[in-house]
């Protein structure tokens, strides 16, 4: 029996040693203007992939 | 720091600092519960053989197999992992010291009189004035100068409303193109604006020079003309939608957000988004709650909360459906992607105001962001002199979820990295405070944009299902799949 299925997601903690380039877009230059995330924000490390 | 909760039909537990996002079952769901709780695992076996006797999943072998399979996440760091970055949020931002965007205020005035307005209807509470070119170009000049390393620059052409400031737009653009390669600069406008002064001019150009608009309106044509109105008193809705019709389909329906705002008067704003779905065929939407102060009739109130939040459920049931359907449409904040999103750095360094992210005014003094021009506490400096009130600067430097005490235990604190300074500011009168209202909305949003992930990898009906879910290392070098450790 499956008990659990864990989706694909970036490893916080691994990113750690890599991420940081500071490249992506700041969160309120997209669309909001009026409240703060940066869930949703690309990372253009994986855009160059 | 774990956070587990029910939707739609999923059991869903979320591993704050790894980021990983589990779907389990009934028996799952309850041991990651009674582990959280600190008991050691011969205690949670025996209860849950207590609590599923009878059934197949309370079997001793079936809950062992489960307890299993959860400490396995344990060990690769997927499940009960520990909070590694708090010395980082405050190393990270005392080293970074380069801008990267600006808003450009190139109009403190506008050709709308919208009355919920944050900017005081263009005028940020201040005179009115357009900026002009040589200021804009120091703008660019100092973004260009204290840029560092920094690749992509993003300027926002905003307000007010910009295109009542069209001519040094233009020109402003055509500077920036001329200095960026001799800089190593990519620059990245966008242009945020009410529609009302789109002419096919202006559709050519944003097309063709704007990686992004922001086109503002708020749904269907009562709600939208409840606000947004001109000095006359007439209604925006039927001027404006067939101009953003126009300019959406001539940019082949990318790169835009049609923005909207609700209020108290609309809190079932998802038919406002429907209707610019269905209605009017745009696909890349966003809507924000008004910032709108305690009394004032269109802010949201107590009561308006559990509406919204039936609404933020409704919309994401909705947009699967959609998806199932091969119509899908994009909601701002249910933009996740969970194996390419922002690294740990951004999600630990706050929204950047008044540190990466600085807004300017007509007349060229910098302020933290957008929200705080007008208030003169808030000056940082001006674009010839750069930043001189370097005691704020660093103050904003420190702005981020960790120096929030009131973020520590929150489970969303790595999607919002400490949430919103100027509506912290509104709230409690310090930017290291948090609006809370805001703080619920956010957290029921981040609910449903990772239910619809989940959705999203394990429901055949699904398009995205076979690629999404991954128990398994495909073998690249990317951070995405879990750690041999």
């Amino acid at each position: 029996m499956t008990h659990i299925q864990t989706l694909n997601t970036r490893d916080m903690a691994k990113s750690l040693e890599n991420g940081g380039c500071g490249e992506c877009q700041t969160s309120c230059q997209s669309a909001c203007k009026t409240s703060c995330g940066i869930a949703n924000q690309q990372c253009e490390k994986a855009n160059e992939d | 720091m774990i956070h587990q909760y029910q939707l739609n039909g999923y059991n869903l537990v979320l591993d704050v600092y790894s980021g990983s996002v589990h779907a389990v079952d009934a028996l799952a769901y309850d041991a990651v519960a009674l582990l959280d709780r600190g008991l050691p695992r011969a205690e949670v076996s025996a209860a849950l053989q207590q609590k599923y006797a009878g059934r197949p999943e309370g079997a001793a072998a079936e809950v062992e197999d489960c307890l299993d399979a959860l400490e396995t996440l344990q060990k690769q760091g997927r499940l009960f992992s520990p909070d590694r970055y708090a010395d980082h949020a405050f190393d990270f931002k005392n080293r970074s010291t380069v801008v990267k965007a600006l808003c450009l205020h190139v109009a403190h005035t506008c050709n709308l009189n919208c009355s919920y307005c944050f900017a005081a209807q263009g005028k940020f509470h201040g005179k009115a004035g357009l900026m002009s070119f040589e200021t804009g170009r120091q703008a660019l000049d100092f973004l260009v100068a204290n840029s560092g390393t920094r690749r992509n620059l993003e300027v926002d052409f905003f307000g007010g409303e910009p295109l009542l400031n069209f001519e040094v737009c233009k020109q402003l653009v055509a500077y920036a193109r001329s200095i960026e390669k001799q800089h190593n600069k990519n620059f990245r406008f966008t242009l945020t604006t009410n529609g009302i002064g789109i002419t096919d001019e202006v559709i050519e150009w944003a097309n063709r020079e704007c990686y992004n608009v922001v086109l503002s309106l708020d749904g269907r044509r009562e709600t939208n003309d409840r606000f947004r109105k001109d000095i006359t008193g007439q209604g925006s809705y039927d001027r404006i939608v067939p101009k953003f019709q126009k300019l959406v389909a001539a940019r082949g329906g990318k790169g835009y957000y049609m923005r909207g705002t609700f209020t108290h008067y609309n809190p079932d704003f998802t038919n406002d988004l429907f209707h610019m779905a269905d209605d009017l065929g745009f696909a890349e939407l966003s809507m924000e709650p008004v910032v709108a102060a305690k009394g004032d009739p269109c802010a949201l109130t107590e009561a308006d909360k559990p509406i919204l939040f039936d609404q933020y459920e409704l919309l994401a049931k909705d947009m699967l459906r959609r998806e199932r359907a091969g119509k899908p449409i994009t909601f701002y904040h249910y933009m996740l992607d969970l194996a390419h999103g922002p690294c740990i750095y951004k999600r630990i360094s706050g929204c950047g105001s008044g540190t990466e992210y600085m807004a300017v005014t007509p007349w060229g003094d910098l302020y933290p962001c957008h929200q705080f021009v007008g208030d003169p506490a808030y000056r940082l400096g001006d674009v010839w002199h750069g930043v001189t009130n370097t005691a704020l600067r660093d103050e904003f430097k420190l702005c981020n979820v960790y120096a929030r005490p009131a973020c520590a235990d929150c489970w969303a604190r790595l999607y919002c990295s400490g949430g919103c300074a100027a509506n912290a500011l509104h709230a409690t009168g310090d930017i290291h405070g948090i609006y809370e209202y805001g703080c619920d909305v956010f957290r029921k949003r981040i609910e449903c944009a990772l239910m619809m992930k989940a959705a999203e990898a394990l429901d055949p009906t699904l398009a995205k299902a076979p690629a999404a879910a991954a128990n398994d290392d495909c073998g690249g070098d990317c951070d995405t799949c879990p750690s041999e450790n």
